[in-house]
């Protein structure tokens, strides 16, 4: 297999029979790169190269134990919304009022839990977002408006709804303890142990049954090699949690995983199950990548849009009770700003196509890193002069602002500029 | 089955479309195991007559008999019941796709109610396999990396894998090149010798004289010829019949004529 003529004289599907080796895959993958299919190649890299660079210019503070959970509880409500609008690009749609859903949804939230119980207060939150989401699917499903057009109403809609909930300019305070500690409160140092641990052999597990499926098509190698890196990573980065990282005068101890990561995980894995091995999955995919073909193959493609924008609805509710918690109350900002912009763009920055029938949703996740690193890594930083610039406020809204938009367009030219190529 | 017999048969078939009478009295016939080509200029019905066959538009009048039955084709899905399949010219293929979910598109097999992808793989080699095609080297490869004799390929085996008794295919060489179009006909031959009803719908009249065993040609809504291929193996014949609606003895005769 290393001669690459080789593969020119195979026939009859001899690609699916062959055993691979660890070479040749890694060659199969440049070969993908090559091509223009890019992945989540340049996230990954970001990655990388973001925190060895925040790394650099300040060990003591990026690189501390409490940042490393700071980050990570930073970047949980991005990553939700992000994969609720991950679900409407795939068909191609947007939905730019995901951000005033996710507002919405808190505000019912927090304003029903001063009356009510936490559950039928958390029921009465996601019941609202379905319901937003269910709206927005009708009016581009069945009424047939573009979904950039609805959302962009929706944006004002939703907006007002927010600010009469909270009360123009007013904030609702949470004290239910659950809701603050969704975001903010962390498994103690041995269940997170048993979590990193279950977690593991669970992957373990999944990367060898897909190993058995693909017709030794993955090689033992590939397998062993991703959950050793999986074993290092997450050992190394528990093994920082479980320890104390409060200030040294802190009243009480602060340690173990946040309950962010296992949250997220388990949406993670729910959602991806949802679409890589249900038939729903695949007609969302199909839709996506062409609406002609998927409604001649008898899919009800009106059905699957409005599907998708209710979903969309639901994990951006769910997103707002992440933002929610974050600050411990609902403000007329609450999903304001940059929160939908910071949802598509990681998305984006994920690998997920803007143009429909493309991603997956780890690429919210790797997206959402890199763009909760720039401003988590920016503001430490702080001011630096540079030679011959003079002195630059990295920590500025207006540099951080500036370095998400940079890194936004990129991610959207790269997948333009592949989505040409393969044409 | 009586292999004399056609597997399809429409007679009559009158079809307008407000002042338009687009179809007269059309018959056609499909026999099983043989290549009948649909040929005509632009405009002489072609389309709409596949399109009545399909169940895509309600005839006006006129009988469909399949199998020597009678029946009434009242829509796609039951065109699709019946075992009548088209491939249309611009293929309805996901991109997006890989060559098994392309296939099973709309009709995924399931095992506990989740994708049971073995089973589909399995079933999508199979098929190319009996097809003969020998050019996919993974049947996991994405459609947008395949070219454009392969997706036709593809697209050609999603109608035969159901089962289908009757394939219609809507100018399936138009957009190829020379190399690739010797595929897509030898696949053509192929499907007709499983004992498939084949209908080709082309304007290369080479293609046509080369693969079909029976001719058809229309000219303004009308069928001029119905003719076994041994009769037309002139290429200036097809395309005056097609141009003028007669040629020689064959097709309408002079006070038919609109």
């Amino acid at each position: 297999m290393s001669d690459p003529n080789a593969i020119h004289a195979l026939t009859d599907f001899a690609l699916d029979t062959v055993e691979k080796d660890f070479k040749s895959v890694v060659h199969d993958n440049v070969v993908r790169l090559k091509s223009g299919n890019l992945g989540s190649l340049p996230a990954i890299l970001a990655i990388i190269v973001l925190t060895g660079l925040f790394g650099w210019a300040n060990p003591n503070s990026f690189l501390s134990k409490i940042n490393l959970a700071n980050f990570l509880e930073q970047a949980s409500a991005v990553i939700v919304i992000a994969m609720a609008v991950s679900f409407v690009l795939l068909l191609g749609e947007i939905d730019l009022s995901a951000g005033f859903t996710a507002g919405v949804a808190a505000a019912v939230l927090a304003t029903r839990l001063e009356h009510w119980a936490l559950l039928p207060s958390i029921g009465m939150s996601a019941l609202v977002a379905i319901v937003l989401g269910a709206f927005t699917g009708f009016m581009v499903a069945k009424v047939g408006i573009p979904s950039f057009v609805v959302t962009l109403a929706n944006v004002l809609l939703f907006q007002g709804v927010l600010l009469l909930l909270v009360k123009d300019g007013g904030s609702v305070r949470i004290d239910d303890d659950v809701i603050k500690d969704l975001v903010g409160g962390n498994l103690s140092p041995s269940s997170s142990w048993i979590f990193v641990g279950v977690g593991l052999v669970l992957f373990a597990w999944s990367q060898v049954r897909k190993q058995r499926v693909s017709h030794r098509a993955i090689p033992m190698s590939l397998v062993v090699f991703k959950v050793v890196v999986a074993a290092i990573g997450s050992v190394l980065v528990t093994s920082l949690l479980v320890e104390n990282r409060a200030f040294p005068n802190a009243p009480a101890p602060i340690r173990g995983i946040p309950y962010v990561v296992p949250l997220v995980l388990m949406l993670l894995l729910l959602l991806t199950f949802v679409l890589n091995r249900t038939r729903y999955g695949r007609h969302l995919y199909a839709v996506g990548g062409n609406a002609e073909a998927a409604r001649r193959a008898g899919i009800n493609v009106p059905r699957i849009r409005l599907s998708a924008f209710v979903i969309c609805g639901l994990l951006a509710g769910i997103g707002g009770a992440f933002l929610a918690s974050r600050v411990n109350s609902v403000d007329p900002n609450t999903g304001a700003n940059d929160t939908l912009l910071l949802a598509v763009g990681s998305a984006v920055i994920g690998g997920t196509s803007l143009f429909g029938g493309q991603g997956r949703m780890l690429n919210a996740v790797l997206g959402g890193f890199v763009l909760a690193l720039i401003p988590n890594g920016l503001t430490l930083v702080g001011k630096k002069s540079l030679p011959g610039v003079g002195e630059i406020d990295f920590a500025s809204s207006g540099t951080k602002f500036i370095c998400a938009g940079l890194a936004l367009l990129l991610a959207s030219s790269v997948d333009a500029l592949s989505r040409k190529r393969s044409t | 089955m009586n292999t004399d017999a056609a597997i399809l048969e429409a007679s009559g078939i009158n079809k307008t479309f407000g002042p338009v009478h687009v179809l007269h009295d059309v018959d056609f016939k499909v026999y099983a195991g043989q290549v009948t080509s649909l040929i005509g200029d632009n405009g002489a019905g072609k389309s709409t007559l596949v399109k009545c066959i399909t169940g895509i538009y309600p005839k006006d009048s006129g009988t469909f008999a399949f199998e020597g039955q009678p029946v009434d084709i009242g829509g796609p899905r039951v065109a699709s019941e019946l075992g009548i399949e088209v491939v249309y010219q611009d293929l309805a293929l996901c991109e997006n796709l890989d060559i098994v979910q392309n296939l099973f598109l709309g009709r995924e097999r399931l095992k506990t109610g989740l994708l049971d992808e073995r089973s589909m793989e399995q079933a999508t080699r199979d098929t190319l396999a009996g097809l003969s095609v020998r050019t996919v080297k993974s049947v996991r490869q994405s459609v947008s990396s395949l070219s454009g004799g392969q997706r036709q390929t593809v697209a050609i085996a999603k109608a035969v894998l159901w089962k289908s008794k009757v394939v219609l295919l809507d100018e399936p060489t138009a957009a190829l090149g020379v190399a690739q179009t010797r595929q897509v006909l030898d696949l053509v031959r192929r499907l007709a010798e499983n004992g498939i009803g084949v209908v080709l719908i082309s304007h290369n009249m080479n293609d046509v004289i080369e693969v079909s065993d029976r001719v058809c040609a229309m000219y303004l809504g009308r069928v001029v010829a119905d003719v076994p291929v041994t009769s037309a193996t002139k290429r200036e014949f097809l395309v005056e019949l097609i141009t003028s609606g007669r040629s020689g003895d064959v097709g309408l005769r002079e006070e038919a004529t609109i």
